[in-house]
């Protein structure tokens, strides 16, 4: 490799803003779908129903899912450390996102392979597992990171971990879970209430929709005021180089009361992504009452906005630990080679376009309200 | 050190997880290749027998292909999950090319499978062909992205150990690309893959013919699969032969094992054919060998020498001596960044450090190992010689079966078009056939790397995670439920498909044609094949 012609540090903030486009690629695509499977067996009472919603996202979901596979990708290429660090630390919470994952794209294609009642009511509820797992623990695992966890790294920078399955089921994390159970819902909803013919169906979606994004007013506000009083933030002391190589154990932090909250004063600009946040849920809450088929946008943009905030609020923290602060993970020294940061950003340039692009073909061919006839037809799932 | 027990469950989790994984992706490989083949005829011919024939093997497509997508993800995570230590070492060159499969491959596949299977009356004919064409050219391309990463734990080019990060990082991205190994490997299990859709399609078509249904599709679809199947079983051996070539240069020891060769042999040497590797009398029993053969397989010439285990074990045990050096110098590197004398050491011996690493199965401090620790571990990269051996010649053989038997159905079905009953019992009776030579394949392929997760630079007990045994165990008792009820629901599926045949129920109403397609003008009109029942 001859010359780069970004500097290291340029190419580590890039990264940042493009993990974090990645998540909220993944929040505002499939987190629809994961939505809409976890209110599969409550807007849905009948068999036809049940098909309606399944084949309102069953064209497209598969294709979603891959924002969350190539953000896995993008994390180990781009930050290897969080990648290792995370998935192994989580053990056993992976474990489980793992295996509702898997009984997704199973309950997707296999449901309607049989007639018998019981046959599809199990998958039924293996897709509402799919939808509704996922949705709690990511939200409960973002909770964590918020807090740090319980890492430390020795002097060859092996990772070690002393906390379980249960650890991470404290207070806090278990209301961003709720939170995010909430905006994922409420995002499946609007999806509903935009792709479906009027009917039963959407009418009960713009229902649970409304309290779900009340839910989310509350949880995320109470999650703010959470993090303003108990304390919660990271900060760096000790001189930092932006361009230094990847190694956390060269630097100090400190735990430091409301430091999260910080870089709103900083970076002034930070301000937009809770509004986003709020705002967007106040808008998708108007639109689900209205059963106005925008609503969509205003809860993709409100999950946007409300993802952006936990970054904008750690950053430079990715994550933080809480037995030796100076191991934490931060964006100037937990990243790939500069070397690797640029290809990978050449690729993303080149690819991200081309992939949105087919995107938003598919949703052009398939354009147009589901009824239950066509999603009961043969074609479908 | 980490834990051995947690090492040795997480590899054993690993295998189980990639070989059922590897249970559903050679199919996909090749199936998405045949349905551009067969939606190609339709939109060509315009005849609705193809569009038939088409749509009946796109639902088994379907069946199968989602199992390859839910076990995939695991595979990703599990590089985090259970090999932190892996994907901090390596995470520079490694991640790289599954982030581009994710960007490049996987997201085409995905996004267009969706269309493929709801697009048919949304879509023009030649728009939806080419949306089939794209989920077999994204599966095709994962594969390629996939491999690379692979084949760099196989032969680790275009990187080096940077001691002030303490990993692994690319010096030359496309070295890591043109990996010879990464090439070899990649053709040769691509075209494995269309021999495994090949015998698929052929089997289900005879048992069709064999029970005299739905004669209009089994038929065409024999055609494609012999043709399809004769092309591709020649390329998996040439190319499987071109994948043993690379280990001449770069995985010797590999070579050595799978050959169960322990002396190096006078140039040119023998193939052996059969015996019996004995690991503790370090000599292979019972040999029937054919002289020359390999030395011309592996070197391309009748003076190339291939070298044999025990003198690459003494190699070895020399590289573990100097490694013994690198170790040091990066925990002084360690210790002070600027240590100059440290990085000079280092720079002579860093290409060592990974056998110098090998010491820490027996002892913290690689430097106080004695003669006798060295040729333990030295040892230790002889990789399990019985299980390379037989578990190459079964797939080998496997290879050459297939060739015989598409070579007959393409003379059966293409020129003679008269198909013995004797030769539809056989097509029946090799389906799994393929899935276990690829599965040795596979065992080869990373038994044949022990003890490195990446060749010659970081030793597989190095790279677990900082878990317990019992939390291994549990996900591992998980993963063999799930995936254990996912195979019999599968499995039973896929059954209930084929013998439902190209229904009704499997197609939308008002799609033209009748059921029974081999009473349908457009089956009459088609080349009459004479099946011999």
């Amino acid at each position: 490799m001859t010359e780069i012609p970004l500097d290291y540090a340029t190419l580590k903030i890039l990264w940042w803003g493009l993990v974090g486009a990645l998540l909220i690629g993944f929040a505002v695509t499939d987190g629809y779908d994961l939505g809409a499977a976890s209110l599969l067996p409550f807007v849905a009472k009948t068999d036809k129903e049940r098909r309606l919603v399944i084949n309102s996202v069953g064209p497209t979901w598969e294709g979603h899912q891959v924002w969350l596979i190539t953000g896995g990708g993008a994390l180990f290429a781009a930050w290897p450390f969080v990648y290792a660090v995370s998935f192994s630390g989580f053990y056993l919470a992976m474990f489980v996102v793992l295996a509702a994952l898997i009984l997704r794209p199973v309950g997707f294609k296999y449901r309607s392979k049989r007639q018998s009642a019981a046959w599809r009511s199990g998958w039924d509820w293996a897709l509402f597992v799919g939808g509704f797992v996922p949705a709690l623990i990511f939200g409960v695992a973002l909770g964590n990171v918020l807090q740090g966890v319980p890492f430390n790294l020795d002097s060859t920078l092996r990772a070690s971990y002393d906390g379980g399955l249960f650890g991470l089921l404290n207070p806090f994390a278990l209301l961003c879970g709720l939170a995010s159970v909430a905006m994922l819902v409420m995002h499946g909803a609007a999806y509903l209430v935009a792709k479906l013919e009027r009917g039963p169906v959407l009418d009960r979606a713009a229902g649970f929709g409304t309290w779900a994004g009340i839910g989310v007013l509350i949880f995320y506000a109470a999650a703010g005021v959470w993090l303003m009083v108990s304390g919660m933030g990271y900060r760096i002391v000790s001189e930092i180089d932006p361009q230094a190589v990847a190694n956390p154990l060269r630097k100090e932090v400190v735990v430091e009361t409301g430091a999260w909250l910080a870089n709103y004063g900083k970076y002034p600009w930070m301000i937009l992504a809770p509004v986003l946040g709020f705002a967007g849920t106040v808008l998708a809450i108007l639109g689900l009452r209205k059963k106005a088929g925008w609503t969509i946008v205003a809860s993709g943009l409100a999950a946007a906005g409300i993802i952006a905030s936990i970054g904008a609020s750690m950053f430079p923290f990715i994550l933080p630990s809480t037995v030796n602060p100076n191991a934490s993970l931060t964006v100037w020294d937990s990243a790939s080679s500069q070397t690797t940061l640029f290809i990978m950003l050449i690729v993303t340039v080149i690819f991200l376009p081309i992939i949105l692009i087919y995107t938003s073909w598919v949703f052009k061919v398939l354009w147009g309200r589901l009824g239950t006839e066509e999603a009961n037809s043969a074609g479908a799932y | 050190m980490p834990d051995l027990l947690v090492a040795d469950l997480s590899r054993w989790q690993f295998a189980l997880t990639a070989m059922y994984h590897f249970l559903f992706v050679p199919l996909t490989l090749g199936l998405s290749m045949i349905l551009v083949v067969m939606e190609g005829a339709y939109v060509m011919t315009g005849k609705e027998v193809w569009r038939r024939t088409t749509k009946f093997w796109m639902n088994l497509f379907g069946i199968n292909f989602v199992l390859g997508v839910a076990t995939g993800i695991t595979m990703e995570f599990q590089f985090g999950t259970n090999w932190s230590y892996y994907s901090h070492y390596v995470g520079d060159v490694f991640g790289a090319p599954l982030a581009i499969e994710g960007l490049m491959a996987f997201f085409l596949e995905a996004t267009l499978v969706g269309l493929m299977f709801f697009g048919w009356d949304k879509l023009s004919r030649p728009a939806h062909w080419m949306v089939t064409f794209f989920v077999a050219l994204g599966s095709n391309l994962s594969a390629l992205w996939i491999l690379i990463a692979n084949g760099w734990m196989q032969n680790p080019v275009g990187s080096e150990f940077n001691p002030d990060t303490m990993r692994m990082e690319v010096t030359n991205f496309m070295e890591v690309l043109f990996n010879p190994v990464a090439q070899a490997k990649f053709v040769h299990t691509v075209s494995a893959g269309y021999v495994t859709a090949a015998v698929f399609v052929l089997g289900v078509s005879a048992w069709y013919v064999l029970k005299n249904r739905h004669l209009g599709l089994a038929k065409r679809s024999m055609a494609v699969a012999a043709s399809f199947g004769l092309l591709s079983s020649l390329s998996v051996v040439v190319l499987g032969d071109e994948s043993g070539y690379t280990l001449t240069d770069n995985q010797k020891m590999k070579l050595a094992a799978l050959e169960a060769m322990w002396h190096t042999e006078e140039a040119p040497a023998p193939l052996t054919l059969i015996g019996i590797p004995d690991r503790e009398a370090r000599e292979t029993h019972l040999e029937v060998q054919v002289p020359w053969v390999l030395g011309l397989i592996a070197t391309r010439s009748l003076d190339g020498e291939v070298e044999g285990i025990l003198p690459l074990v003494a190699i070895a045990e020399d590289r573990i001596e100097n490694g013994v050096k690198a170790y040091d110098a990066v925990a002084r590197l360690n210790a002070d960044p600027d240590d100059a004398e440290a990085r000079t050491i280092f720079e002579a011996t860093k290409r060592d450090l990974g056998y110098g690493m090998l010491l820490l199965r027996y002892t913290d401090t690689p430097s106080t190992a004695d003669e006798e620790t060295i040729a333990k571990a030295a040892w230790d990269t002889v990789p399990h010689v019985a299980m390379s051996f037989y578990s190459f010649r079964l797939m080998a053989g496997l290879g050459f079966l297939f060739i015989g038997v598409f070579a007959l159905a393409f003379y059966f079905i293409s020129l003679r078009r008269n198909v013995p009953k004797l030769f539809l019992r056989l097509a029946v009776l090799i389906i799994p056939l393929p899935w276990i030579a690829a599965e040795l394949g596979w065992i080869l392929a990373e038994t044949g790397r022990q003890p490195w997760i990446i060749d010659g630079v970081l030793p597989t007990f190095l790279g677990v995670s900082s878990l317990s045994a019992s939390q291994v165990i549990t996900t591992m008792v998980g993963f063999t439920l799930i995936y254990g009820t996912l195979a019999v629901v599968e499995v039973s599926l896929m059954i209930k498909a084929i013998s439902a045949g190209p229904g009704a129920r499997l197609f939308p109403a008002g799609g033209g044609g009748s059921d029974t397609d081999e009473l349908s003008p457009a089956a009459a009109a088609a080349p009459s094949i004479k099946f011999d029942v």
